[in-house]
């Protein structure tokens, strides 16, 4: 099978499955902005997106997503370090124009996936899994396990959480920043033209949607428990 | 007016691809700084045989950057560094300053092995191009020349393609070990032109295969290869190998 035997297959598989994440979190983030505006909206959402088959299938497809896309990477890195050799250069230069994120995007995706873990465990963990596991109750606060809005409050309320989701969401933006565009020159949609509209196009996008997630996440920090009616 | 410096010359020696090779340095005094780096590699050689030492051994061959023989990473940069892509040997001592310490390593890629201190073997480049670098001609009477038309930025690009000179100082500069600049402008220099397009299908899935074969690495598009590239060869080569590619592997 050429997506798994050949070099370019094996990119095209990361390509595809880091575009369908970007869209994810594209619906993510402006799920997230309905909460600046409404809890009652929020929470409809949240209940919508809880205990029913397709919301679980959605959850099984992303989870499938993110592990092929993490699978893919350790394989390529593996293989890319046996190519680089065991010999290293004693003095190395490093061109301007290699952007900083392309060569670390390894480590920035190893980022992300703990930064996943804690934002499951704060979230996930407490809402679609406490729907099933808790009887509709959220582990952390007692809450109702749909109300999405006191768990975003909840989590906020704490400056470690909000400094480790800012970091995160860093590293993330950091990680799309080559991504976005990386993925379209794998895809061969590219070219001396394309290349720097798509790398434009992929930082602007890129930035608007991480600016959506900073957003919530500092707003539910410093203003999130003022207007609340649970504290 | 040439001016003379006096530096430290570092370079790599090592026994063949199973040793494991070190560093040996060497005063250089009045140089003129119009000597081309290679001429004063062969100085250095000389004053080592006249020491009774064995020389220090690294590729070369027209001296003029047409070859792709020379391949030395100097300072930590593919062929040095110059502001536009150059060659090794188009190098000169102008670039450097009084009592530098000048560091020559070899292309280390687990696909170039060592063969003997800076020289290593690129014979893998050959065998991606016998996979398909060609394109199959009928010998026979030459065909008229506007036979086959060809506008001429097709024509300029195939050719901006073709002056990749395989000296691998992509594959040198690319922390994956992937020879894709390489590989993808010699299937660009055929793909641009409809004599190319018969067999591109073939080609690209033969070169890359080939490619992957030999044990280079998967491109992460880092962009390092076009840097260092002496022919300013483009990514934008990178992505129309990617599209052949596909399209070649959809089609099947
Ligand atoms: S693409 Fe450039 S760096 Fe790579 S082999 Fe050709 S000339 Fe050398
Ligand atoms: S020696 Fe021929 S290109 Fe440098």
């Amino acid at each position: 099978m050429w997506l798994i035997n050949s070099s370019v297959g094996r990119k095209v598989v990361m390509s595809v499955s880091g575009l369908a994440l970007i869209l994810f979190l594209t619906f993510h983030a402006c799920m997230n902005v309905v909460a600046l505006f409404s809890r009652d909206g929020y929470n409809m959402i949240c209940e919508f997106l809880g205990s029913n088959w397709y919301a679980v299938a959605g959850t099984v497809a992303l989870a499938v997503l993110i592990a092929i896309h993490f699978v893919f990477a350790v394989i390529l890195t593996l293989q890319n370090r046996k190519a680089r050799g065991a010999n290293r250069y004693a003095v190395s230069a490093k061109p301007d124009r290699v952007e900083w994120a392309s060569q670390n995007m390894f480590v920035l995706g190893i980022i992300i996936v703990l930064g996943l873990v804690l934002h499951l465990y704060n979230f996930w963990f407490n809402m679609m899994f406490a729907e099933f596991a808790n009887g509709g109750m959220a582990f952390a606060t007692g809450l109702s396990a749909t109300d999405g809005y006191g768990m975003m409050q909840y989590t906020f309320s704490c400056p470690v959480y909000t400094v480790l989701y800012l970091v995160w969401f860093a590293a993330i933006w950091f990680h799309l920043t080559h991504g976005f565009w990386s993925a379209m020159q794998t895809m061969g949609w590219s070219g001396k033209t394309w290349f720097n509209r798509w790398r434009c196009i992929g930082n602007i996008y890129v930035t608007l949607v991480m600016l959506c997630f900073v957003v919530v996440a500092l707003y539910f920090a410093f203003c999130g428990s003022c207007c609340s009616a649970t504290c | 007016m040439a001016k003379n410096i006096s530096f430290t010359i570092r370079y790599w020696k090592q026994n063949g691809p199973k040793d494991a090779g070190h560093f040996e340095e060497r005063r250089m005094h009045d140089i003129p700084d119009d000597t081309s780096f290679l001429e004063m590699l062969d100085i250095l050689n000389e004053e080592l045989i006249n020491d009774g030492k064995e020389p220090f051994v690294f590729d070369h061959d027209c001296r003029e950057g047409i070859c792709g023989m020379c391949s030395l990473y100097i300072n930590g940069t593919p062929h040095g560094k110059t502001e536009r892509g150059a060659t090794t040997c188009q190098l000169y001592m102008r670039r450097f300053n009084d009592g530098d310490t000048i560091t020559v390593e070899p292309w280390r890629s687990a696909a170039f092995p060592v063969i003997k201190d800076c020289m290593v073997d690129r014979s893998a480049f050959d065998k991606i191009q016998a996979a398909g670098g060609y394109t199959t001609i009928r010998t026979g009477q030459a065909q008229d020349a506007n036979a086959i038309l060809i506008p001429k930025d097709d024509a300029d690009e195939a050719m901006d393609c073709a002056t990749c000179i395989g000296c691998g100082a992509c594959v040198a500069a690319c922390k994956n070990g992937s020879a894709m600049l390489f590989v993808s402008s010699k299937v660009s220099q055929f793909a641009l032109l409809p004599q190319g397009r018969v067999e591109a299908a073939k080609r690209a899935k033969a070169m890359v295969a080939k490619m992957d074969e030999l044990g280079f690495g998967n491109c992460t598009n880092t962009r390092a290869c076009e840097a260092v590239c002496p022919k300013s060869e483009s990514i934008a080569n990178i992505a129309r190998l990617n599209r052949e590619f596909l399209k070649a592997k959809l089609a099947d």
